[in-house]
């Protein structure tokens, strides 16, 4: 699955792992997260996330 | 203050700002601060970072001095954008004419919308793992992302066995001493720790990844460097700043807890005063603080090394007292994490406080202790016998988490 990288401080989101602390259960794909997660990191929102190369 | 001199031809050139209260618009300084500065002179004279605006002429003349009066500056190297160590960037690049300005990846995004007119810069963009020669030495730059911008980097010569750390390891404290060993040990950990709580504390995750990065890396640092405060010399003492930012980052409990509350009628102030009393039972410190009586930077000192947080509002308007508000908001942002959280308060008619006070400490992560208290005007006898309780049932809980 496409792992989505956080612009501003480099957060890999990865769905195999899911971000299982905010309630995103591992196996959740970059379009199932809810539009009001942020980055776990430095609080950033959904689209400030590209795509990982 | 003139410059000083911390390894030979490398000075100390920042600015001492006693009459800082006011850190930034969010915490407060009681002992000042200092915009750190440094100059390198190698084949290329080299500054990392400069100073807030109005010490620019300060800077100026600090520079100079190290210059033995024919200033010049080859490299500058911008560890950080924030405007106390970037703010008079501008005016050194003009009067300079710097060969090359170095800053992180994300630190080029940060320049380019604080200097508008920055395009003619010789900006060179240094990620990590990459490094400069200035002549005999050698400059290393780690990012550290979230530390506590997105742009912040660390810069390391390894002949010198010295790091700047930008805001990194830093303490809000204003003094002509320039090295941790000049001055009290206590007083400095109390410093450390009022920085990392206010400004470093929701980046914990960052800390544990950059200390794990720089123990991989094996760096050699004996001068660890950071843009405010003392100057950490000598490599126990670097252990120890090293050693102290990682037991900060981990917030493991300690037998501590804080009530905070607002009050109007003094009903809420006494149920804090009943709660303590069940804490206290349960050999559990305790801090009793008032938001009238306690800016939320001191608050947050507090709570950020303890392990319950019991907050305390009347009922106003169907909402919290603003001040408690004020806390709460604060609070949220700095993402305190491993924390029990427990709510009181009084109220007139409708009693909303508790109920909102369990949502925003929850919202937080918080484990909520039940049952809250909540009583209409005046305490009575069973209402502080609740409390009693409530402040027993927390300090077990902490007990428990401490002994786990």
């Amino acid at each position: 699955m496409q792992k989505y990288v956080c612009n501003i401080c480099g957060y890999v989101y990865d769905p195999a792992e899911g971000d299982p602390d905010n309630d995103v259960k591992a196996g959740t794909k970059w379009e199932d997260v809810p539009a009001s997660w942020s980055c776990p990191i430095c609080g950033a929102s959904k689209e400030n996330f590209s795509p990982e190369e | 203050m003139k410059p000083v001199e911390i390894k030979k031809d490398i000075f100390w050139v920042g600015a001492v700002d006693w009459n800082s209260r006011d850190f930034h618009g969010y915490s407060l300084s009681p002992r000042g601060t200092t915009y750190n500065a440094f100059l390198v002179k190698d084949e290329k004279i080299t500054l990392f970072d400069t100073v807030k605006a109005e010490f620019h002429d300060e800077l100026l003349c600090s520079i100079a001095q190290a210059c033995e009066g024919s200033p010049r500056l080859d490299y500058i190297v911008v560890n950080h954008l924030e405007p106390d160590h970037a703010g008079c960037l501008d005016r050194i690049v003009e009067r300079f004419h710097p060969e090359k300005i170095f800053c992180s990846p994300m630190g080029e995004k940060a320049l380019r919308s604080y200097y508008h007119h920055s395009q003619d810069w010789p900006l060179e963009i240094v990620p990590t793992g990459a490094s400069i020669k200035i002549g005999k030495r050698t400059v290393q730059f780690i990012e550290t992302r979230m530390l506590h911008w997105p742009d912040n980097m660390i810069s390391y010569i390894p002949e010198d066995k010295i790091a700047f750390s930008s805001d990194a390891f830093g303490q809000n404290w204003a003094s002509n001493e320039r090295f941790v060993d000049e001055v009290d040990s206590h007083a400095l950990d109390t410093a450390l720790g009022d920085y990392y709580a206010n400004i470093v504390l929701p980046y914990s995750p960052v800390v544990l990844k950059v200390l794990d990065q720089l123990a991989a890396m094996k760096l050699d640092i004996d001068m660890l460097c950071p843009d405010h405060g003392l100057i950490w010399r000598g490599h126990e003492a670097v252990a120890h700043a090293l050693d102290t930012y990682r037991e900060y980052a981990l917030q493991k409990p300690h037998k501590k807890a804080v009530i905070v509350y607002d009050t109007m009628w003094h009903s809420t102030e006494k149920m804090a005063r009943a709660i303590c009393d069940g804490l206290s039972d349960e050999g559990i410190s305790v801090r009793i603080m008032s938001v009238k009586h306690n800016h939320h930077s001191a608050i947050m000192r507090e709570v950020f090394d303890a392990s319950a947080v019991l907050v305390g509002s009347p009922t106003h308007n169907n909402g919290i007292l603003p001040l408690v508000a004020d806390v709460l908001t604060y609070m949220k942002g700095l993402r305190p994490q491993n924390k029990i959280g427990a709510a009181f308060g009084s109220f007139g008619w409708s009693g909303e406080c508790v109920k909102i006070l369990t949502e925003q400490l929850s919202g937080m992560g918080m484990e909520m202790v039940e049952p809250s208290v909540k009583v209409k005007n005046l305490p009575s006898h069973e209402t502080y016998q609740a409390c009693y309780e409530l402040g027993k049932k927390v300090g077990q809980a902490i007990n428990a988490k401490v002994a786990a």
